[in-house]
């Protein structure tokens, strides 16, 4: 969006006003991430830039917080519950979460809004509330301070999302081509997979990725539900700041970060190809 | 053509209702022969897709039963008729190449790769789109996608193939194509076919026989021709191609004709009793504007009346004239551009005349 040849000083003014405000916002944004990217390789046991760091003396800098993150079992202890939880229970609210988007989208479907209220509520009612209702519940039933409860838990939270970006991709469905798969002699799980879910795979993937962070970095229901074993990376990250202040959480988020990055691109570019390949969009 | 054994589609008083209260088809029947083209002809809202979406199994009759070559299908779902259609917009598969939508219906039926390779060639061949195979559908112009259509419908020769308003997304001329095309096919792989149409010049084209559909009831079922000329109703008249219409009351009736006062006081007219009460019961005539003469002499035909000149719009062929009855200003005359027609002007008062052959008293 170009200045155009027209525009008198109160344009030019606002226009140059504006890209300063939203650059602002962009630093506000982006800051906080950034700053402990630096720090988490600082030599001291501080959570501030050194003297030595800002005249950049390579000995302030080290990879020692990256070291202790590596050989420390109670971290990697937590990667690896952090990965286990995040893929059943992504793998639970895709499932769940697409089933009752399509069901949703039926056009005779009653209480449609109702139901979606019930559903998307997770993502509605304070993360606190949600969490001690689960405790209580889970405590009943012998959930609590068990992996497949906190599965449970976060596949109850990335449900909404899935639900969400699934509703919206069928939202410019064309139910004709369900009927025409039948037509043509296709049962309703061929219909299904050939051709309903490659046409809404995009929505899928999105509620997925939304899922899985949702999990990734929940902390407040893993307060309450696990035990020492079920330990979390943000769970690990939160006993860090409280138990020990050490900056190994600082190389932790660095490397969450860079995984997050990373993450976001393949997908981005795994979807760009995948709609090229359909013909959805030229070129 | 009405034998039982040559009967693949029979509809038996079916009734359709989606709210429970109110149907939207009301006692519906129709016999369709094999190798048969039928139409269903109607505005919106008169139950024709309603129709078309129970045979093909996506809507459930709520009375009545459907068969398909003698077997009933009510309870037998979309997948396992093996009806071929064509949807309003053509629904095909958008991830999916041209072929890849024709081989669908085969694949899922199970046939070898190289017996689905030659009937999907085959299929584009027929509609002349071969070569297109690697194609998305977002790649071809509205009247491939069209044909593609067509012969995925037709790919897997299904004995029945229904469309539903196919041509509705295509402008005139490729419409007109396409009618052609479309009756061709029919024509040569002999399959029998439902049409659904809101177009009555493309019912007239295509069909072998046409129903009118309106307010859930089939006005009329008979070939075009008939449709056109021998009209049983008000509706029908007035649906199918121009029409007069004259409202008046029936004096006498004497065998096959009437005579009919005319509203407004605008005289006494013999007519072909076709569908009316008794003598003193409303009536409204229809006259086909091509059946009616103007400047003609009285006496030379059976019912003359002095019309005034309203306006004249010439159409090359023909002039079409509107003139002004007594109580009708809408009267339309189709003057003939042929050597030595008659010069009219605006304002001018002349005879228009008809015979009481082509005037069709019909109900209220």
């Amino acid at each position: 969006m170009a200045l155009p040849a027209y525009a008198g000083p109160l344009e030019t003014t606002w226009y140059y006003t504006f890209r300063f405000l939203c650059g602002c916002i962009f630093l506000f944004l982006i800051t906080p991430i950034l700053v402990i990217i630096p720090l988490s390789f600082n030599v001291e046991p501080y959570f501030t830039f050194t003297s030595g760091m800002l005249s950049f003396d390579p000995d302030a800098y080290s990879l020692k917080w990256y070291e202790d993150f590596i050989n420390n079992t109670q971290w990697t202890h937590s990667v690896k519950n952090s990965f286990i939880i995040a893929i059943f229970s992504t793998i639970l609210a895709t499932i769940l979460g697409t089933l009752a988007a399509l069901g949703l989208s039926k056009p005779h479907m009653p209480y449609r809004s109702l139901m979606m209220g019930v559903l998307i509520s997770p993502m509605i009612v304070p993360l606190i509330i949600s969490a001690a209702g689960m405790y209580f519940f889970y405590s009943n039933i012998g959930l609590s301070q068990t992996y497949l409860g906190i599965i449970l838990a976060h596949t109850a939270l990335g449900t909404p999302f899935v639900v969400i970006t699934v509703t919206a991709t069928l939202v410019g469905f064309n139910h004709s081509l369900t009927r025409a798969s039948a037509n043509l002699g296709a049962n309703p799980t061929t219909t299904f997979f050939k051709v309903i879910m490659p046409l809404i795979l995009p929505g899928v993937i999105s509620g997925a990725l939304f899922a899985f962070i949702t999990s990734f970095d929940e902390v407040v229901v893993v307060l309450f539900l696990a035990g020492f074993d079920q330990r979390t990376i943000p769970r690990q990250m939160w006993s860090g700041i409280r138990e020990q202040i050490s900056p190994t959480i600082l190389a932790v988020a660095t490397i969450l970060v860079m995984i997050s990055i990373a993450l976001l691109a393949t997908l981005e570019v795994l979807r760009r190809r995948s709609e090229r390949l359909r013909g959805m969009t030229p070129g | 053509m009405s034998e039982t054994a040559d009967i693949l589609v029979k509809f038996d008083s079916v009734q359709k209702s989606y709210d429970g209260e109110t149907l939207v088809v009301k006692d519906f029947n129709l016999d369709v022969s094999k190798g048969e083209f039928v139409t269903m002809l109607g505005p919106s809202g008169s139950g024709k897709t309603t129709c078309l979406m129970m045979l093909a199994g996506f809507e459930p009759a709520t009375h009545g039963e459907i068969y398909l070559d003698g077997v009933p299908i009510n309870n037998v779902p979309p997948h396992k008729r093996g009806i071929g259609m064509v949807f309003q917009n053509y629904a095909l598969f958008p991830h999916m190449t041209v072929a890849e939508n024709l081989a669908f219906p085969l694949e899922v039926r199970g046939l070898g790769k190289s017996e689905i390779e030659d009937k999907v060639n085959k299929a584009l061949d027929m509609v002349r789109l071969g070569g297109f195979g690697d194609r998305r559908p977002a790649q071809l112009s509205g009247g491939q996608q069209q044909r593609v259509a067509v012969s995925r419908a037709l790919v897997f020769e299904p004995k029945l193939v229904l469309m539903d308003e196919p041509l509705g997304a295509l402008d005139k001329n490729l419409r007109e194509e396409m009618q052609y095309e479309i009756k061709h096919i029919h024509e040569n792989l002999q399959v029998t076919m439902v049409y659904v149409t809101h177009d009555q010049s493309e019912a007239l084209t295509m069909s072998d026989r046409i129903a009118v559909f309106d307010d859930g009831i089939v006005q009329q079922l008979a070939p075009p021709d008939e449709l056109y000329e021998k009209p049983m109703n008000a509706f029908v008249a007035g649906f199918i191609g121009e029409n007069n219409r004259l409202f008046g009351k029936v004096v006498s009736i004497d065998g096959k004709f009437c005579q009919v006062e005319l509203e407004g006081g605008g005289g006494m007219v013999k007519a072909l009793a076709v569908n009316i009460g008794g003598v003193g019961s409303r009536t409204t005539l229809s006259l086909r504007p091509e059946r009616v003469t103007i400047g003609a002499a009285k006496g030379a035909t059976e019912n003359s009346l002095s019309a005034t000149v309203q306006e004249l719009i010439y159409l090359g062929d023909h002039i079409r004239s509107r003139v002004r009855l007594t109580g009708n200003s809408e009267f339309v005359v189709k003057v003939p551009n042929s050597h030595g027609h008659v010069h009219l002007k605006k304002g001018e008062v002349t005879q228009i005349g008809w015979e009481a052959e082509d005037c069709r008293a019909l109900d209220a």
